[in-house]
C-alpha cells in the first residue's frame, strides 16, 4: 500500500479519528436526512427507529429488528455454518469478508424461528451492513433452506428485506440465487403456506427481481426505495430527472405492486393480524 | 500500511464522522475505489489481461449473428404471436411456435437490431416488462400443448426506464423465475451474445443453458461494475477479467451445460457455430424429452439448488 494514498493523508486520517473519538459521548444528536431537524438519537431510538418530526424511517439494526418484531429473549440464528466463500477470487473480496467478520456480522441475511405475540413463525432479516445486504451463495442457501424448513415444517415465512440486489463479486453464482431462491419459493407456495414480504429501504436488483416481489401479501415502510434499476442508472440511461417519489413505497401502491404501507409501530400487530386470519396459532 | 488496514481505518472513521454528524462518505468511498483498483491492478496488469473484455467486446458486435439470425437458420415454419394480453406487445421479445427438426416447439428469442434504426425499434435488445410477460404467456401455451421451449438470449439487460419501473419490471422477472421453475415442459436457453443480468436469466431457466463461445452472462455489465467497485468505467476490463463471465469460464464453474464452439467466430462464418448448435439442442431435446415429467422438475429444480453450496 505505497503508491496510492500519500503519507501525509494517512496521517490526516489518523489525527482525525482521534480527534471524533473524544466527541462522540457528547454528542447524541442527530440530523435527519429528510426533515433536517436535529434529533436527540434517544428519542428515535424510543421511537421504533422513526423520526419523530417527520416519520422517516432510519434503518436500524438486525438487534433492533429482533426486538420490534419478535417476542423472544434469546434467538439462536439459524443455517450459520454457511459461510460466505471467495470462490471468484474477486480483487478485495477475501479482504473484505475478513473485515466484516471481525465486525461480528456473518451474512447480509439472519434467520430465525420465533414467535410473533405467540405463533411460530420462519423470518429472515436481512442486514445492510453486510456488503450492501447483498445476495451471494450463502443468502441464496439461507433463503432457499428457510423455505424448505418452512414447507417441511408448515410454517409461515416472513421476510424483511433491504439489499442492493445481487453480489458482484461472486457473479454469476449469485445471479443464479434468484432461480433458486424463486424455484423453493414456488414449492413453499404450492404447499399452501403463507409467505409475507416487508419491503424496507432499499430493496433493488436482483432481491426485488426474485424473493422480494414473491410474497403473497407484500408490505412495506413508508418512503423505502424499491426498484428494479437504481434511480441513478435509469437517470444516466434516458438522461431526464425522475419524478419525485419514483420509485418509493406509496409509487409502487400506486402502480399495483404492494398490498399495503405499514408504520413499523404498527408491523408487528399487523403482521399478527395476518397471521391469525390463515388460522397460525 | 496494508489495504485491509487502511480501509478498516477509512470505515470505522466514517462511522464516527457519521455519528459527529459529518458526512464524508463520498471522500471514504472514494478512497476505497482507489485501493480496488490498485489491487485490481496488481493481481491483472495495467489493462487487465484484455481476453475477457475482448470476449465481451466480440459477443457485442453488430456483425454477429443475433437471436434472430439463429430462429431463422434453425426454426421452420415459423407463425409469430404478439402481445402480453395485458398491456402491450414489447417488440424486443421475439417468440412464437414452428418447427425444429420436424419437432414443434415454442421459440422465444431477444431482438437487437442490426442497425441503429432497428437497435431503436428493439430498444437495444432491453425487454420491458410486457416481454417479460408475454414470453411467460408463451411459455404456458407450450406447457397446455406439450411443445418444448428454446430460448435465444442475447440482451444487455431488462431496460432501466421509468415505464418499465412503473409496470414493474420486478415483478416480471420475479414471475417468471418462479413460474419458469415448475413448467411442465422442457426447455433449452441458448445464450447467443449478451447475457446481462437479471433481464436475461428470467429466460434462462430451463433444463440446459447452452452458451455459444464468444458469448458471456454476467451478473453486472463490466462498465456497471467498474464503476460501482473501482468508480471509473474505464476500468471495465479489469471487472470483465474479475467477473469470470465467458462460456468457457461457466462451464468450468459448473454454472452452464454446454459451450459450442465458433471455431474463427460466428461474425466472420457462422456455418459451423450453426451447425454445431444445432446438433447440441437436437441431442439434448431427446434427452430432456424422454425424461417423465416428475424426473424433469426434480432435475430442474436440483440443477439450480446445488448452484453456491452443492
Amino acid at each position: 500500500m505505497t503508491s496510492i494514498i500519500p503519507n501525509y493523508i494517512k496521517k490526516l486520517f489518523q489525527f482525525t479519528i482521534k480527534k471524533t473519538e473524544v466527541k462522540i459521548e457528547e454528542n447524541a444528536f442527530l440530523q435527519c436526512p429528510q426533515c433536517k431537524s436535529m434529533i436527540y438519537q434517544k428519542d428515535i431510538d424510543n421511537n421504533f427507529g422513526i423520526c419523530p418530526e417527520c416519520e422517516n424511517h432510519f434503518r436500524i439494526t438486525n438487534k433492533r429488528w429482533v426486538k420490534i418484531l419478535l417476542d423472544n429473549e434469546e434467538l439462536f440464528p439459524l443455517f450459520e455454518k454457511y459461510k460466505p466463500n471467495d470462490t471468484l477470487n474477486f480483487p478485495g473480496y477475501k479482504d473484505k469478508l475478513k473485515i466484516l467478520n471481525k465486525k461480528n456480522i456473518d451474512e447480509a441475511i439472519t434467520i430465525y424461528k420465533a414467535n410473533i405475540n405467540g405463533i411460530i413463525v420462519l423470518i429472515g432479516i436481512m442486514n445492510t451492513e453486510f456488503i450492501m445486504g447483498s445476495m451471494g451463495a450463502v443468502v441464496g442457501e439461507r433463503i432457499t433452506l428457510l423455505f424448505e424448513k418452512g414447507m417441511k415444517e408448515n410454517l409461515p415465512v416472513i421476510m424483511v428485506t433491504r439489499s442492493g440486489g445481487a453480489r458482484m463479486q461472486e457473479g454469476v453464482i449469485s445471479l443464479m440465487q434468484m432461480v433458486k431462491t424463486s424455484a423453493a419459493i414456488k414449492r413453499f407456495s404450492d404447499s399452501g403456506n403463507l409467505y409475507i414480504v416487508v419491503l424496507t429501504n432499499p430493496t433493488t436488483g436482483g432481491v426485488t427481481a426474485s424473493f422480494a416481489m414473491l410474497g403473497d401479501i407484500i408490505l412495506a415502510e413508508p418512503n423505502a426505495l424499491i426498484g428494479f434499476a437504481g434511480p441513478r442508472v435509469i437517470q444516466q440511461t434516458i438522461k431526464q430527472t425522475l419524478p419525485e417519489g419514483f420509485q418509493r413505497s406509496e409509487f409502487l401502491l400506486e402502480k399495483g405492486f404492494i398490498d399495503s404501507i405499514v408504520r413499523r409501530n404498527n408491523l408487528k400487530s399487523k403482521l399478527t393480524d395476518i397471521l391469525k386470519i390463515h388460522n397460525y396459532k | 500500511m496494508k489495504d485491509n488496514d487502511l480501509i478498516k481505518k477509512l470505515i470505522s472513521l466514517n462511522e464516527k464522522a457519521k455519528k459527529h454528524g459529518i458526512n464524508i462518505t463520498k471522500e471514504i468511498f472514494n478512497l476505497e475505489k482507489k485501493i480496488n483498483i490498485a489491487r485490481a491492478i496488481r493481481k491483472y496488469g495495467k489493462k487487465g489481461k484484455e481476453d475477457a473484455w475482448e470476449h465481451v467486446k466480440l459477443a457485442r458486435k453488430l456483425e454477429r449473428p443475433k437471436p434472430q439470425d439463429f430462429i431463422e437458420a434453425l426454426i421452420t415454419k415459423k407463425i409469430e404471436f404478439h402481445g402480453d394480453r395485458y398491456f402491450k406487445d414489447d417488440k424486443t421479445i421475439y417468440g412464437g411456435i414452428g418447427y425444429f427438426n420436424n419437432i414443434p416447439v415454442t421459440f422465444i428469442g431477444t431482438r437487437k437490431g442490426k442497425n441503429l434504426k432497428e437497435n431503436q425499434l428493439y430498444n437495444f435488445g432491453m425487454p420491458n416488462p410486457e416481454g417479460y410477460r408475454k414470453s411467460l404467456r408463451l411459455v404456458k401455451q407450450a406447457e397446455k400443448f406439450k411443445r418444448p421451449v428454446l430460448f435465444f438470449i442475447d440482451t444487455p439487460g431488462a431496460y432501466p426506464g421509468i415505464a418499465s419501473e412503473e409496470h414493474g419490471i420486478s415483478e416480471a422477472i420475479a414471475r417468471n423465475l418462479f413460474e419458469l421453475s415448475s413448467i411442465k415442459t422442457p426447455m433449452i436457453s441458448i445464450i447467443t451474445g449478451e447475457g446481462g443480468s437479471g433481464g436475461a436469466i428470467a429466460l434462462s431457466v430451463a433444463e440446459k443453458i447452452i452458451m455459444m463461445e464468444n458469448s458471456f452472462l454476467s451478473v453486472i455489465s463490466p462498465e456497471g461494475c467498474a464503476s460501482i467497485l473501482f468508480k471509473d468505467p474505464n476500468k471495465a476490463p479489469l471487472s470483465a477479467q474479475s467477473l469470470k463471465l465467458t462460456a468457457n469460464d461457466l462451464k468450468k464453474q459448473g454454472i452452464i451445460d454446454e459451450v459450442i464452439k465458433e471455431k474463427i467466430g460466428l461474425h466472420i462464418d457462422k456455418k459451423i457455430g450453426f451447425e454445431k448448435l444445432e446438433e447440441a439442442i437436437s441431442r439434448n431435446l431427446k434427452e430432456i424429452m424422454s425424461l417423465n415429467m416428475n424426473d424433469l422438475l426434480k432435475k430442474r429444480y436440483e440443477k439450480y439448488r446445488r448452484i453456491g453450496f452443492g
